[in-house]
C-alpha cells in the first residue's frame, strides 16, 4: 500500500522566535527553517512499515511556498520515495491544508496518511482531524503505536489517561504523537540520493482548492514578560498574598 | 556542560563568500555541489555532530580509553555505539573516491563538517582523523591489489587506520628511527616483509571500534641507507586479510600500554610492540609482525610527505574547532552568571556579559575563531582548486599558496586555540578552573594540538625555508599583492561607511601587511647568511602570517557584509544582524589582534641576538 506523509515547513525549534515589529505575525525572513517535528515522526514511520514490507511507496506531501521544496528534499532524504508540492504563496489554515490533501490522496490512492498531530508554529492539532473527515476515513489521533494486521490497524493512542487501543479499518488517518519512534540520523549517501528522487509541484487551482483563508489574524504580540519573583519574610505572609494578591486560594 | 551549536551561518558565509563555493562547484569533476545540497549535508551533519558526538565530549573526557591487561583496550562509554551510528551515516566516506564507496565531495564541504566533529568531539574525531591519512597514502601510493584489499573497507569505517612513526628515540628527527623490517616469503602469505620495533604515541593504534585496524608502519630495512632515505612505509594490518576479504590471523602486534595525557583522554594513544615478545598468542606467526611494502623501499617518508597537507590541514582545523566550542561555552555563561552592577549604573547585579573586559575577553576568542575558519577554509576551497582547475597556472598558483598557508592554518590556529580555550576558562572566573564546568577540558584537549603532527616549531622552519626562502618570497610577495588591493578596496568602500568601521580596518590591515612584507623580505635575505637568526625568529613569523592572512579575510568579510548591508538597507533582519555583527567583530580583530603585527616584526627582525646570546652553560 501507498503511504502519504505530509510535512510542514516551520521554524526551527532552536530558534526563539521574534514577533514582527508590525505585529503581523513572527519573523520568519532569514530564520532557520525546518521539518515540523512531528512530521519527521512520520515519515520515519511510514519508511518503516516500507522496511518491515508492508508500505510500498512513501510519498511526501508539502503545502506552501517554493522553499518548502527544502523540506521534501529532507523527507526524501530520510527515505521518502517522492515528493509532491502543492506550491502556493497563500497562507495556509489547516482546513485549506485538510482539502489539498484530500486532494492529493484523491489523486495518489494511499490508504494510509500519517499526518504529524500538530505543528510546532501554529499548535493548531486540526488538520488530520480534518483531513480524517473529508475523506470520511477512520482516524488514530495521538498515535503511540501502530501495527498494520490485514485490512486493519491497531493504534495505541495516548490520552490523558495512559494509553487507549483502537482498531481502525483501512484506509485511515493516523495523527503522529511524540513517542511512535524515535527518527533515524540522515545519512550522507541517502541526502546525494535524494536529489535524484522526483519532486512534482501542483497548484491548488490543478487540484481545484480554493485555500482563501478563512480567519482573520487581528494581532500578534509576545506573551507578557514574567514578572520579577518576591520573598515573603513568612508562611503567614504567603497565604495572605495567595489569598489577597494571587487570589488562587480561599 | 552547554550544548553545541555548529555555526551554520558562519560557515555558510565563510563558504560562499570568502573561500568561493561556487567556483568549487563549477570545477571540473565536482558533480552536484549546489547549494541546496551543501546546507542539507551541513544540517545533518550538524545534527549528528549536536546530538550524538558532543553528549560523549565530557564523560569520554572522565573516563577516558582504558587498556586491559592482553591489550585490549575498551574506548569511553557511548563511543562504540557513536562510531556505529557515524560510519552508517556514511561521514567517514564523505571526501573519497566514489570508486571505494565515498561520497566524493570537496575539500571545501569536508572541512566545515570535520569542524563539526571537531568542536563537538576532539578525541572522537581523531579516529576518522588517522584512517583518513591512511587512506590518503593508499590512495596515492598502494598498489592495485592493496586498494582492492583495504580501501573499501577502510572508507566505509568498518577498518580503521593509523600511521606508525614515532619512536622512544626519534620523534621530530625520524632519521633515528630503529624498526626494522626483513624480505620474507611464504607459500601462504606470499612475498611480505617481517616488521620488529617499538612504536609510540600511536593514536588509535588500538581500539575496540573497528572490526581490523590498518597500521601504516615506517621501518627501516637491512641494506637501508641511513637517515631519512632509509625509511620505507609498510601495511601491517591488525588481522591479516584473507584472500577472499575475510579477516584472518591476529598479526603480531602487541599494544603494551596507552599514554596518561593531559587531553584528549579519550583517544587511546597506544605503545605498539611489532613482532611479539614470544610469550603469547600474538607471536604465533612466529618472528616478526607481517607487513607488506607501500610503493617502493626507502621512499617512505617521501609518501608520507605527500598526506602531510592534509593531516596539517585537519590538525589546524581542531584549533579552529576547539576554539568555537570555547567560544560557545564562555559567552552562554557569561550571559547567565549574574554578578556585579552595570558600570554604568542600576541597582541590580547584571550577567557578566556586560562587564567590559568580559567582552573583550568575548570578542577575541570570537574575533580570532572567526579568522581562523575564513582562513582555513579559504585554504580548503584552494585546495579543491590546485587539484580540479582546468587552467595549469591555477593549479600551480593555488599550489603554491596551499602550500604557503598550510603550516599557518596548522601553526596559527592551533596556538592562537591555546589563547582561546584560556581565555575562556578566564570568563568563567573561579569555576573555570573547576573540571565539572566543562571550560577546562577544551584547554587540556588544545594542548596537544600545537605538538603532533609536527610541533609549531616544524611547522615554523618549514614555512621559512620551504615556503619562503626557497622562492625567495616570490609566493609570499602575490599573496601581499592581493592583501594590498583588499586594502585598497576598503579604502574606496571606506566612503559609504559612516560608522568609520572599514576605514579602521584599513589602517590595521595596512599596518599588518606592511610588517609581513618586512619580515618576509628579511627572512629571505637572512636565510641563507644566518640561518640561525632566521630560525629564532621562525615562530613569531608564523603567528604574524597568521594574523596578517586571518586578518585580510576578516577584512575581506566585513567589506562584503557592508556591501550587503547596504543593498538590503533599512531592514532589522537577523542578516543584517549577522553582517553589522561580522564588520564589528573584523574591526576588533584589526584593533586587537593585528595590531600585534609591530610588536611582531620586533622580534623576528631584531630578537635574534638575545634569543641567542646565552652560552649552553647559562641556561
Amino acid at each position: 500500500m501507498k503511504v502519504l506523509v505530509p510535512v510542514k515547513r516551520v521554524v526551527d525549534y532552536n530558534v526563539k522566535v521574534r514577533v514582527k515589529s508590525d505585529g503581523t505575525g513572527v519573523e520568519t525572513a532569514n530564520v532557520k527553517m525546518s521539518m515540523n517535528p512531528f512530521d519527521e515522526i512520520s515519515i520515519e514511520e511510514a519508511i518503516r512499515l516500507r522496511e518491515a514490507g508492508i508500505a510500498t511507496e512513501v510519498i511526501a506531501v508539502s503545502c506552501g511556498v517554493a522553499a518548502c521544496q527544502e523540506t521534501l528534499r529532507t523527507a526524501l532524504a530520510i527515505g521518502a520515495d517522492r515528493a509532491i508540492l502543492v506550491e502556493t504563496d497563500v497562507e495556509l489554515q489547516p482546513l485549506a491544508v485538510a482539502k489539498l490533501l484530500k486532494a492529493v490522496v484523491d489523486k495518489e490512492g494511499p490508504k494510509l496518511a500519517i499526518v504529524g498531530k500538530q505543528a510546532i508554529d501554529d499548535d493548531c492539532n486540526q488538520t488530520g482531524q480534518m483531513l480524517a473527515a473529508l475523506l470520511g476515513w477512520p482516524q488514530g489521533t495521538f498515535a503511540n503505536k501502530i501495527t498494520v494486521e490485514g485490512e486493519k490497524l491497531r493504534v495505541a493512542r495516548e490520552v490523558d489517561g495512559g494509553l487507549e487501543t483502537v482498531i481502525l479499518n483501512l484506509p485511515a488517518v493516523i495523527t503522529s504523537d511524540l513517542r511512535l519512534n524515535e527518527p533515524r540520523y540522515v545519512t550522507l549517501p541517502n541526502i546525494m540520493k535524494a536529489k535524484k528522487k522526483p519532486l512534482e509541484i501542483i497548484k491548488p487551482d490543478a487540484l481545484g482548492v480554493d485555500v482563501t483563508p478563512r480567519l482573520v489574524t487581528l494581532k500578534v504580540v509576545e506573551p507578557p514578560k514574567r514578572k520579577g519573583g518576591l520573598k515573603v519574610p513568612d508562611v503567614q505572609t504567603l497565604v495572605m498574598k495567595l489569598r489577597t494578591e494571587a487570589k488562587v486560594i480561599e | 556542560m552547554s550544548d553545541y551549536r555548529a555555526p551554520i551561518r558562519d560557515m555558510q558565509f565563510v563558504m560562499q563568500e570568502l573561500a568561493g563555493q561556487a567556483r568549487v562547484a563549477a570545477l571540473p569533476g565536482i558533480t552536484e555541489l549546489s547549494a541546496d545540497l551543501v546546507d542539507q549535508v551541513l544540517q545533518e551533519s550538524a545534527r549528528f555532530s549536536e546530538r550524538v558526538l558532543a553528549p560523549l565530549n565530557q564523560s569520554g573526557d572522565l573516563e577516558g580509553s582504558v587498556w586491559e591487561s592482553g591489550g585490549a583496550v575498551r574506548t569511553p562509554a557511548g563511543f562504540q555505539e557513536a562510531y556505529r551510528q557515524f560510519i552508517a551515516g556514511g561521514w567517514n566516506a564523505l571526501p573519497f573516491p566514489a570508486e571505494y564507496g565515498g561520497q566524493d565531495l570537496p575539500k571545501l564541504v569536508a572541512t566545515p563538517v570535520m569542524e563539526m566533529w571537531k568542536s563537538a568531539n576532539l578525541a572522537f574525531s581523531l579516529c576518522p582523523l588517522l584512517t583518513a591519512g591512511a587512506i590518503e597514502a593508499l590512495l596515492l601510493r598502494g598498489s592495485p591489489a592493496q586498494k582492492q584489499t583495504y580501501l573499501p573497507k577502510m572508507v566505509e569505517g568498518v577498518w580503521s587506520g593509523t600511521m606508525n612513526l614515532t619512536e622512544p628515540q626519534a620523534g621530530s628527527d625520524l632519521a633515528l628511527l630503529r624498526t626494522r623490517a626483513e624480505r620474507a616469503t611464504d607459500p601462504v602469505l606470499g612475498d611480505h616483509y617481517r616488521i620488529r620495533g617499538q612504536k609510540i604515541f600511536i593514536t588509535y593504534g588500538e581500539q575496540d571500534l573497528t572490526e581490523n585496524i590498518i597500521h601504516l608502519v615506517l621501518a627501516r630495512t637491512p641494506d637501508a641507507p641511513e637517515g631519512v632515505k632509509g625509511i620505507s612505509m609498510f601495511i601491517v594490518p591488525k588481522f591479516l586479510v584473507n584472500s577472499d576479504g575475510t579477516l584472518g590471523r591476529r598479526n603480531a602486534i602487541n599494544c603494551v600500554s596507552i599514554e596518561h595525557k593531559l587531553g584528549i583522554h579519550a583517544s587511546p594513544t597506544a605503545v605498539l610492540i611489532y613482532g611479539g615478545d614470544g610469550e603469547d598468542d600474538a607471536t604465533a606467526i612466529g618472528a616478526g609482525a607481517v607487513g607488506y611494502l607501500v610503493g617502493e623501499e626507502n621512499r617512505g617518508l617521501e609518501y608520507m610527505f605527500i598526506t602531510m597537507n592534509a593531516a596539517r590541514f585537519a590538525v589546524g582545523l581542531e584549533g579552529l574547532a576547539i576554539s568555537e566550542r570555547a567560544y560557545q561555552h564562555a559567552r552562554d555563561y557569561a550571559n547567565v552568571r549574574i554578578q556585579s552592577r552595570d558600570l554604568a549604573g542600576g541597582k541590580e547585579a547584571v550577567p557578566i556579559l556586560r562587564q567590559p573586559d568580559v567582552r573583550r575577553m568575548l570578542m577575541s576568542m570570537k574575533a580570532q575563531t572567526e579568522a581562523m575558519r575564513a582562513l582555513a577554509y579559504v585554504v580548503g576551497g584552494a585546495m579543491d582548486g590546485a587539484r580540479l582547475h582546468p587552467d595549469s597556472t591555477e593549479r600551480a598558483r593555488l599550489g603554491a599558496f596551499v602550500d604557503l598557508m598550510i603550516p599557518v592554518v596548522k601553526g596559527w590556529c592551533t596556538e592562537a586555540s591555546i589563547d582561546v580555550t584560556s581565555t575562556g576558562i578566564q570568563v568563567h572566573g573561579g569555576v573555570g578552573f573547576i573540571e565539572e564546568t566543562g571550560a577546562a577540558q577544551f584547554l587540556r584537549d588544545a594542548r596537544i594540538t600545537t605538538i603532533y603532527e609536527g610541533t609549531t616549531a616544524i611547522q615554523a622552519n618549514d614555512l621559512i625555508g620551504r615556503k619562503i626562502a626557497r622562492d625567495s618570497g616570490a609566493t609570499a610577495r602575490a599573496v601581499i599583492a592581493e592583501m594590498r588591493s583588499t586594502e585598497a578596496e576598503l579604502r574606496g568602500a571606506s566612503a559609504s561607511d559612516g560608522e568609520g568601521h572599514l576605514a579602521a580596518i584599513g589602517v590595521g590591515l595596512a599596518a599588518g601587511i606592511e610588517a609581513f612584507a618586512d619580515c618576509v623580505q628579511w627572512i629571505a635575505d637572512h636565510y641563507r647568511s644566518d640561518i640561525k637568526a632566521a630560525h629564532a625568529g621562525s615562530v613569531p613569523f608564523l603567528k604574524l602570517t597568521g594574523i596578517v592572512a586571518g586578518g585580510w579575510q576578516m577584512a575581506r568579510a566585513a567589506l562584503i557584509a557592508h556591501q550587503r548591508m547596504v543593498a538590503g538597507a533599512g531592514g532589522a533582519s537577523p542578516d543584517q544582524s549577522f553582517y553589522q555583527a561580522k564588520i564589528i567583530t573584523a574591526r576588533f580583530f584589526a584593533d586587537h589582534v593585528l595590531a600585534n603585527g609591530h610588536g611582531l616584526r620586533i622580534e623576528i627582525m631584531s630578537g635574534a641576538s638575545s634569543t641567542l646570546g646565552l652560552a649552553d652553560e647559562q641556561f
